[in-house]
């Protein structure tokens, strides 16, 4: 078998570095004037802090990173948006949306 | 915060806006020729024939249009899709022009070089079938011997490829008591996603329907099943359930409606609302070399036949979920009624939906039959003569 060790479910807390896997495409769709994901035999419709958040998602930048960016450019505290993004972020490595960067 | 819905649960729209709308898969079956016999295929009995099928330039076309109308994910599919010694160059222009590229394949053919050459040209994601995970049972259900071994070296060449997989395990009444084993075989293949897939009863699994109907009880175990592995297996492996027709109180929302999300291209280039649709009379099908899949998708007769609710009848033109199941399928409800407009049989509002179930139960309660395999129709040279 291809597995030497088990899988195990990615749990994203706030120094979590998560990226897209290469076989996840986000993109916006000019004919349908949106951002979409493509994903094995998904389509998904992110909504536009999905689409704030998923854009920084790049491997390197950690949630609290991602946190207070977005804290700075929406102007809100950095306190209520982290639960919000933790929630986001583990409910897209559950369908596979995001990866450990690791 | 709502952050992710599936396209395909968005609300119902009106015939007009359906229109409007991109499609948002194409399903290509690439061929019929297949080395699998499974008793189950979704393809038609009526079997398409190699020298019918388009040509690598027209199959290239057919990825072009599609992108410029607005598809977004490309399903190769067949028979069997890497039967076609040209897959390398359909799916390089499907890539070039920006499709997601999924290849829906039995595995059987493949080696890893030819995976590694495909990944290289941009596919996107594989889909393996698998009949059971007892060797044997597997090569009685395909008619084909070695299968599930060349499966394991498929999945474990898609890992070394770093490629997404997933294991799609079609259950019936064969292999509906290994349902455990399947998952586990999934999860040790290193499968991101699983389709635990209840037979639909069409085609040739409709010739076949009393040697793979399961029964009630085995039905409800399985949905079980799915769930434990589902909570499980959370942050692993995601599934796909498709619940038998049979046994379901609401119809599922065939194809996402008619005419509203997903298109299907045979290996010669007719164009389907949906894989089963010829089995369907009064529709005509367009080709995709006469017509552009624009305008088939747009104006086609057999699109716009069942798309949005104007063709409905009651139960259907007056329930209020008709813009969640659309009436389920118009392909069971020509089968089991007559007429396509009829509410699809699965529904407890269709008058023969006690008759469907029971044909359902008493079919399990039978020894299964033997398998009509899937095959091609021999070539007659000259029409028999009238006795």
């Amino acid at each position: 078998m291809a597995e030497t060790k088990p899988r195990t479910r990615t749990i994203v807390d706030a120094s979590s570095v998560l990226r897209m896997p290469p076989h996840i495409k986000l993109r916006h769709e000019a004919g349908r004037g949106r951002w979409i994901i493509l994903g094995p035999e998904r389509v998904f419709e992110p909504d536009e802090p999905a689409v704030a958040v998923l854009k920084r998602c790049d491997g390197v930048r950690s949630v609290t990173d991602i946190v207070e960016e977005l804290s700075k450019e929406y102007d809100a505290p950095a306190a209520e948006i982290q639960s919000d993004v933790i929630g986001m972020f583990q409910e897209l490595a559950d369908k596979g949306v995001v990866v450990a960067a690791t | 915060m709502n952050d992710l819905t599936p396209v395909q649960t968005q609300e119902a729209q009106t015939a007009a806006e359906a229109c409007g709308r991109a499609p948002v898969g194409l399903l290509a079956e690439l061929t019929h020729k297949c080395p699998l016999q499974c008793p189950y295929c979704s393809n038609p009995v009526e079997l398409e024939r190699a020298n019918t099928e388009l040509t690598t330039a027209e199959w290239q076309s057919v990825m072009r249009q599609a992108a410029d109308l607005g598809v977004l994910q490309i399903h190769l599919s067949g028979g069997e899709p890497t039967a076609r010694r040209d897959l390398e160059d359909i799916v390089q222009v499907a890539s070039e022009v920006g499709l997601y590229t999924n290849l829906i394949t039995a595995g059987v053919l493949l080696t890893k070089e030819r995976l590694a050459k495909l990944k290289d040209l941009g596919l996107d994601h594989v889909q393996l079938s698998i009949q059971d995970v007892d060797d044997a049972n597997a090569e009685r259900i395909s008619a084909y011997k070695g299968g599930l071994q060349k499966k394991r070296d498929v999945g474990r060449w898609v890992k070394e490829l770093d490629m997404p997989l997933t294991v799609n395990a079609p259950l019936h009444r064969a292999n509906i008591e290994n349902l455990p084993n399947i998952i586990d075989f999934a999860v040790e293949l290193g499968a991101g996603r699983i389709e635990v897939a209840h037979v639909q009863y069409y085609a040739w699994a409709l010739k076949n329907r009393s040697a793979l109907m399961p029964s009630r009880a085995q039905v409800i175990k399985t949905a079980h099943i799915v769930e434990e592995a589902k909570e499980r297996l959370k942050g692993i492996m995601t599934f796909d359930f498709v619940v038998p027709d049979y046994y379901a109180k609401t119809p599922k929302p065939c194809m996402g409606g008619w005419g509203r999300g997903i298109m299907n291209v045979t290996p010669s280039g007719r164009v389907l609302p949906c894989h089963a649709a010829e089995t369907l009379p009064g529709l005509e099908f367009d080709n995709v070399r006469d017509k552009t899949l624009r305008e088939i998708w747009i104006n086609g007769q057999a699109f716009q036949k069942y798309r949005g609710f104007e063709w409905m009848q009651d139960p259907c033109k007056t329930c209020p979920k008709r813009e969640f199941d659309f009436g389920g399928c118009r392909c069971q409800a020509f089968a089991m009624t007559g007429d396509a407009t009829n509410v699809d049989p699965a529904c407890s509002l269709s008058p023969i939906h006690q008759d469907f179930v029971q044909i359902a139960e008493e079919a399990s309660k039978q020894e299964a039959p033997a398998f009509v395999y899937r095959r091609m129709a021999p070539v007659k040279a000259k029409a028999p003569a009238e006795a």
